[in-house]
């Protein structure tokens, strides 16, 4: 299990019906976190190498290369650590 | 006219990277950036004059309490009140509009009174509201708004009776930029026997407000969102108003005299003057001094032109917005009743990613209710984003987010 506070700096909750979870990497620690993430997921769609569409396992999420990820449809924090910690793995 | 790269020269933020490329700053509606001038005071105050304000006779408290006066002084002459009397300094809007709502509304009010309010406020012009309405069993109205996000001024006004005591509307809506006709709606209001708050935390920084010629009992705005500091905010109220109101809080300041008398065996307690009675406890005096210093520059620029850089502005993005593929703008694009802020949305995209997206080429936008929840509602909407222009904003930075946009389009 690798551990989410080597990698994340911080979750935040949207603001809005959607109920989307920001999730933010640790600036000296997010290239590592996107490369890591992007071995893991299946690539949808990208621009220009910064935004990447990625799904895993029933998972669909946005990737940005400055470090932060969307998660939709997540139930609560325990489901998206279970996610964040096989990603990050 | 402003020249914004002038101005852009005072603000030493504009001049950092945000993810490799420069700074668009374009959140001005929840938060302005600040001139070195407003910095610098901030900087001198503490420096050179810090001391605790009133009732002392040494040097630092007389020139601490001169300039905590002074800047009373300034932001009653910027909005035209009578004079520092009138404008009671606060933490922001939020403070203010709860200020009002306790201190006036919670020994005012009468079971069956009613309170009338439109469904596209901010929800600190909702919340305490609501919460003073039941504990006094009085009643909160709702003014509809139309399809394209103007105020039903039929409507809104057909709410306030005799039974109303307090209408309460956002001079300029914060999610849409759209003006309401607050001078009407205050008119109808007085007409009624009740008193008019209105929320100028989107209009103050923007345009010239003047409190004598709209007639409005109560106004509350931010120093944050006018290039001044956060946790200082104010509430103008009419003299006579204030006067007959309870205190807020009460502490130190508030107070002229506090004795104990051994018959009853309780204190008796009379009220400083004005504005103190309200500002209970050590002032953010520092506060002050910079929203004073914000508010000089401000008007050295002129409010009159930033209204109008600023309609130039959005009059300059909508038709751009509009032409970048799957974008669609919220609310009336009417710019002789709006001003320069901007919800949008793109198909396909939550406006958080459209956010993120914009994040990652330094333009700083935000999404989601904008803390108004009812008004999206309305538009059926589960959040928008939303970009809000001021004076050190250009056309090129709206050519370079437009840009962007129809990148976002294509994804």
């Amino acid at each position: 299990m690798a551990a989410i506070e080597d990698y994340v700096a911080r979750t935040e909750g949207t603001c809005g019906k959607e109920q989307d979870i920001i999730v933010m990497f640790k600036f000296d620690k997010k290239d590592e976190a996107v490369k890591k993430i992007l071995a893991k997921a299946t690539l949808k769609k990208s621009i220009a190498g910064i935004v990447f569409e990625l799904t895993f396992q029933k998972y669909s999420f946005r990737l940005y290369g400055s470090g932060k990820a969307i998660f939709r449809d997540l139930k609560d924090k325990q489901e998206l650590n279970a996610l964040l910690s096989q990603l990050l793995s | 006219m402003l020249d914004p790269y002038k101005i852009r020269e005072d603000f030493p933020i504009l001049k950092r990277k945000v993810n490799d490329n420069p700074l668009i700053y374009f959140d001005n509606a929840a938060t302005s950036q600040k001139p070195k001038q407003v910095i610098d005071a901030i900087k001198d105050y503490y420096e050179n004059h810090n001391a605790n304000v009133h009732r002392a006779i040494h040097t630092l408290s007389q020139e601490a309490t001169e300039l905590y006066e002074s800047a009373h002084e300034e932001v009653a002459r910027f909005i035209n009140a009578k004079g520092m009397e009138e404008t009671v300094f606060v933490r922001g809007t939020t403070e203010a509009i709860n200020l009002v709502a306790y201190a006036w509304g919670l020994h005012n009010f009468k079971k069956g009174d009613e309170i009338v309010v439109s469904l596209m406020e901010h929800h600190s012009n909702i919340v305490p509201w609501e919460i003073i309405s039941k504990m006094t069993m009085t009643s909160v109205k709702y003014g509809k708004i139309n399809d394209d996000g103007t105020l039903d001024y039929e409507s809104f006004e057909s709410l306030i009776s005799k039974k109303t005591r307090i209408v309460c509307l956002s001079h300029v809506s914060n999610v849409t930029g759209i003006v309401n006709d607050v001078k009407r709606v205050i008119k109808v209001a007085h007409e009624n026997g009740a008193l008019a708050l209105i929320d100028g935390a989107q209009s103050v920084p923007h345009m010239p407000v003047n409190v004598k010629e709209l007639d409005a009992d109560f106004l509350a705005f931010s120093g944050h969102k006018m290039l001044g500091p956060t946790g200082i905010g104010v509430l103008y109220g009419k003299k006579d108003v204030l006067e007959s109101m309870e205190p807020f809080h009460g502490g130190g300041e508030m107070i002229r005299e506090v004795s104990f008398n051994p018959k009853t065996k309780r204190c008796s307690i009379s009220w400083n003057v004005l504005p103190w009675k309200y500002e209970a406890g050590t002032p953010n005096v520092c506060g002050g001094v910079g929203l004073m210093e914000a508010v000089r520059y401000l008007k050295r620029v002129g409010m009159e032109n930033v209204k109008a850089h600023e309609e130039m502005l959005t009059k300059y993005a909508l038709p751009r917005m509009k032409s970048c593929e799957k974008a669609k703008i919220f609310g009336t694009q009417d710019t002789s009743v709006k001003c320069g802020i901007i919800p949008f949305g793109i198909d396909g995209l939550s406006s958080h990613d459209v956010a993120m997206f914009l994040d990652n080429y330094g333009i700083m936008a935000r999404s989601g209710f904008h803390c108004a929840q009812p008004l999206h509602e309305v538009f059926k909407l589960t959040s928008t984003a939303r970009v809000s222009f001021y004076i050190y904003n250009t056309r090129e930075e709206i050519d370079r987010f437009t840009e962007v946009l129809k990148e976002i389009g294509q994804f």
